[in-house]
């Protein structure tokens, strides 16, 4: 699904990622941890290719693709999503609207007809009921005034919307209710076959109680300096990051 | 050019003739010579078959139009108009002068109007396509005329009106915008040509926007364009002019005037959407949009309301206004105005609180792209005797790229001290975030930064019409193309 090799991205002209090397199969759940700037949200927009990340060395292979070279647009088509550590707001912009434009433009790219407000709304309304999303969320500006918890649940609708292939979420966790980290569990765990894969980038063991990963790797100083399975998790719970830490420095 | 000979003789005879005999009727030329000159003038109002207090009206503009000095306060940079070097009068074309089929029109013309999904009748109708008498529009448009009629509504071009309705005219015209207002709308009172005139009697409601009638005619509009509107005691309008398809033009100069009367409890809303041809990426060609629209609530508890989505035009100037006479009477401002390329545009408006508890909104939405300048101009004026007056101003500059500028100058004088006058402005820039969310999500550019900036625009353009905010909504898209990355 995912091949990163030797990846060196640098950010404003300093370096972030120094070599990450990382390997996704088809089906496969993969958390990423790490110390705070230690690049992780680098990592995601490298992957979904945001202005301003630049790549300075090594490659990224998407289903055997070089995903480097695809504009953003073109990625998501192409089935990569991620969930935004911070979601950004769009004034105006009523959330259904944006919803209907997104489902409608990944379509295009995988050749499927557009769906009509009213086909939309029904394939919409199915979706937020399963996710426990209010009515008054999809009406509202996109992301506008709604709560952390509720930026992060919107995150999840749209990636419940968009079907993807590769779904990166960045700290989707972060600031969430039990419940609602249950009901984001629910929808990345409903996504989960073999031919889609999973990476989770998080700071808690507890997330991966309910998504429970094939790997986890940890990420410090720009580069995955170890993985192993779901007990790494637990390990770095107890221990921290400070033996990676001292030891990449 | 032996047509041009024989007009130029024509209107040496004409003006030799009124000074001995007066007018003869029959003039056959369809195009007065080049040039701007009393006996043009004369020549305009003969063709029009005017009587003579319009005439003598005209006249007196011009000689005041020949005294006045350009407008030059406006953020806006032009060579010297050579307004010798222009036609004042030409017949309408003839249908057979146009292309014969679509096949004949500008292919990027009609890429446009496929984007702002036009149906093919009407694009022929747009791009002058001649087409047969029984058109569908044609019996449409007779229709509505028919059902207006009933109510006692008057809508006609004002020429017409002058024939018929002289007294309303002449009562009306120049009230709100005097001949000698400015130098633009002075030169419009010279030698307009037509426009439109509505009078809405006392109480009627009007029962349709006065658009889809006024959109089959919106290829004939013309290059000094007259409107007058008159809503008599608690009656009720709601105008749209212009057209989202883009609208080219030979003629440079566009001096538009529109008045409009608002008596006792009487509402007007006004719905511009102005789609000029704004010249090429390098501001070769593109017309002059010098505009003079005025309001005027004459009575009590009346309401004007302009909204405008100013997308076209190389360069704009034009500052719909609200004089608030009668007491408790509304004055609003809606506007977006997009510039992209070498456009320029110095829009806004003016509210003249005279009356008692008047209130006023403006809610002003410039979007700056390309290399293109923009400037917000607004005047909010409180006399002494308009106690309790209001007004509230929301002003926000949206730049795209960094070779644009937006420049924002609000004028307030107040002389009443219970008035209250807000003004709230922003200016940001188009935010990456917001356009790489939309891209991660599999919106291209393009299509971000029109969801970003109609998001920017919404509560402008939710007070269009309905069947026109959804076409106004993918000019605001069509305009900007181009203008990111
Ligand atoms: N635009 C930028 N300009 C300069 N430095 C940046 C920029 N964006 C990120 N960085 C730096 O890059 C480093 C990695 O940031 P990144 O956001 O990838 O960390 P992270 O691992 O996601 O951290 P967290 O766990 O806090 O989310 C940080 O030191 C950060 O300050
Ligand atoms: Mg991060």
């Amino acid at each position: 699904m995912l091949e990163i090799k030797n990846l060196h991205a640098t950010v404003g002209g300093k370096g972030i990622l120094k070599g990450l090397d990382l390997k996704v199969g088809a089906g496969e759940v993969h958390a990423i941890m790490g110390p705070n700037g230690s690049g992780k949200s680098t990592l995601s927009y490298v992957l979904s290719g945001r202005d301003g990340y630049d790549v300075t060395e090594g490659e990224v292979l998407y289903q055997g693709k070089n995903l480097l070279d695809m504009e953003p647009e073109a990625r998501a088509g192409a089935g990569v999503f991620l969930a935004f550590q911070y979601p950004v707001e769009i004034p105006g912009v009523p959330n259904t609207t944006f919803l209907r434009e997104a489902v409608n433009a990944v379509r295009k790219f995988r050749g499927e007809p557009t769906l009509d407000p009213m086909a939309f709304l029904k394939l919409l309304r199915i979706k937020i009921k399963e996710l426990g999303i209010t009515d008054d969320l999809i009406k509202r500006a996109v992301n506008v005034g709604f709560s952390g918890g509720e930026k992060k649940r919107n995150e999840i609708l749209q990636m419940a919307l968009l079907d993807p292939a590769l779904a990166i979420l960045d700290e989707t966790d972060s600031g969430l209710d039990i419940d609602a980290l249950k009901t984001v569990a629910d929808g990345v765990n409903a996504l989960r076959a073999p031919d889609r894969s999973v990476l989770v980038i998080t700071h808690y063991q507890r997330l991966l109680d309910y998504i429970v990963p094939d790997h986890v790797h940890v990420l410090a100083h720009g580069r995955i300096v170890r993985s192993g399975g779901k007990e790494l998790a637990q390990e770095l719970e107890k221990t921290g990051y400070a033996a990676f830490t001292g030891q990449a420095a | 050019m032996a047509a041009h000979v024989d007009t130029v003789e024509q209107v040496r005879t004409v003006a030799d003739q009124k000074y001995k005999y007066g007018f003869v009727t029959d003039i056959e030329a369809d195009t007065a010579p080049k040039g701007l000159s009393e006996d043009i003038v004369r020549f305009i109002s003969q063709k029009k078959n005017e009587p003579e207090w319009l005439l003598e009206w005209r006249l007196k503009a011009y000689r005041h139009w020949l005294t006045m000095p350009e407008p030059e306060w406006a953020h806006v940079a032009f060579p010297p108009l050579d307004y010798q070097d222009a036609y004042y009068y030409s017949a309408p074309k003839s249908k057979t002068d146009g292309p014969k089929s679509l096949d004949e029109v500008d292919p990027e013309l009609l890429k446009t109007y496929e984007k702002l999904g036009i149906p093919l009748k009407e694009q022929e109708m747009l791009a002058g396509v001649a087409v047969d008498a029984v058109f569908d529009s044609v019996s449409v448009a007779t229709t509505f005329k028919g059902k207006l009629e009933e109510q006692g509504i008057i809508f006609c071009p004002i020429s017409e009106a002058v024939q018929n309705h002289p007294e309303l005219v002449r009562k009306y015209l120049g009230s709100v915008v005097p001949a000698a207002d400015n130098k633009h709308a002075c030169l419009n009172s010279a030698v307009f040509t037509d426009g439109s005139f509505v009078y809405i009697p006392k109480g009627v409601r009007c029962p349709m926007e006065l658009s889809t009638y006024f959109r089959i005619n919106a290829a004939n509009t013309g290059q000094f364009e007259r409107t007058l509107i008159i809503a008599d005691a608690g009656s009720h309008v709601s105008y749209l002019e212009g057209c989202t398809a883009p609208m080219r033009d030979e003629n440079q100069l566009h001096a538009a005037v529109v008045e409009l009367v608002a008596l006792d409890d009487a509402e007007i809303k006004y719905s511009t959407v102005q789609n000029w041809y704004p010249g090429d990426e390098n501001g070769v060609g593109g017309i002059y949009n010098f505009v003079t629209k005025r309001g005027a609530c004459r009575g009590r508890n009346s309401k004007i309301s302009w909204t405008q989505v100013e997308t076209g035009s190389a360069i704009t100037w034009k500052y719909p206004s609200c004089i608030l006479q009668g007491d408790n009477s509304v004055g609003e401002f809606y506007s977006v105005a997009i510039t992209n390329n070498m456009q320029q545009a110095d829009t806004g408006t003016k509210m003249i609180h005279l009356g008692k508890n008047t209130r006023s909104r403006i809610v002003s939405k410039g979007i700056s792209a390309g290399r293109s300048q923009q400037t917000y101009r607004g005047l909010v004026k409180v006399s002494t005797k308009a106690s309790g007056a209001r007004n509230h101003t929301q002003c926000d500059s949206l730049l795209i790229g960094d070779r644009c500028g937006a420049h924002t100058v609000p004028y307030i004088e107040s002389r009443n001290r219970s008035a209250i006058v807000e003004h709230e402005a922003t200016t940001s820039k188009i935010s990456e975030d917001q356009l790489f969310y939309c891209r991660q999500r599999g919106i291209s550019q393009e299509d971000a930064v029109a969801l970003v900036v109609n998001g920017f625009c919404r509560e402008v353009l939710q007070q269009l019409p309905m069947e026109f905010a959804v076409e106004a909504q993918k000019l605001v898209g069509i305009s900007l193309e181009g203008s990111v990355g």
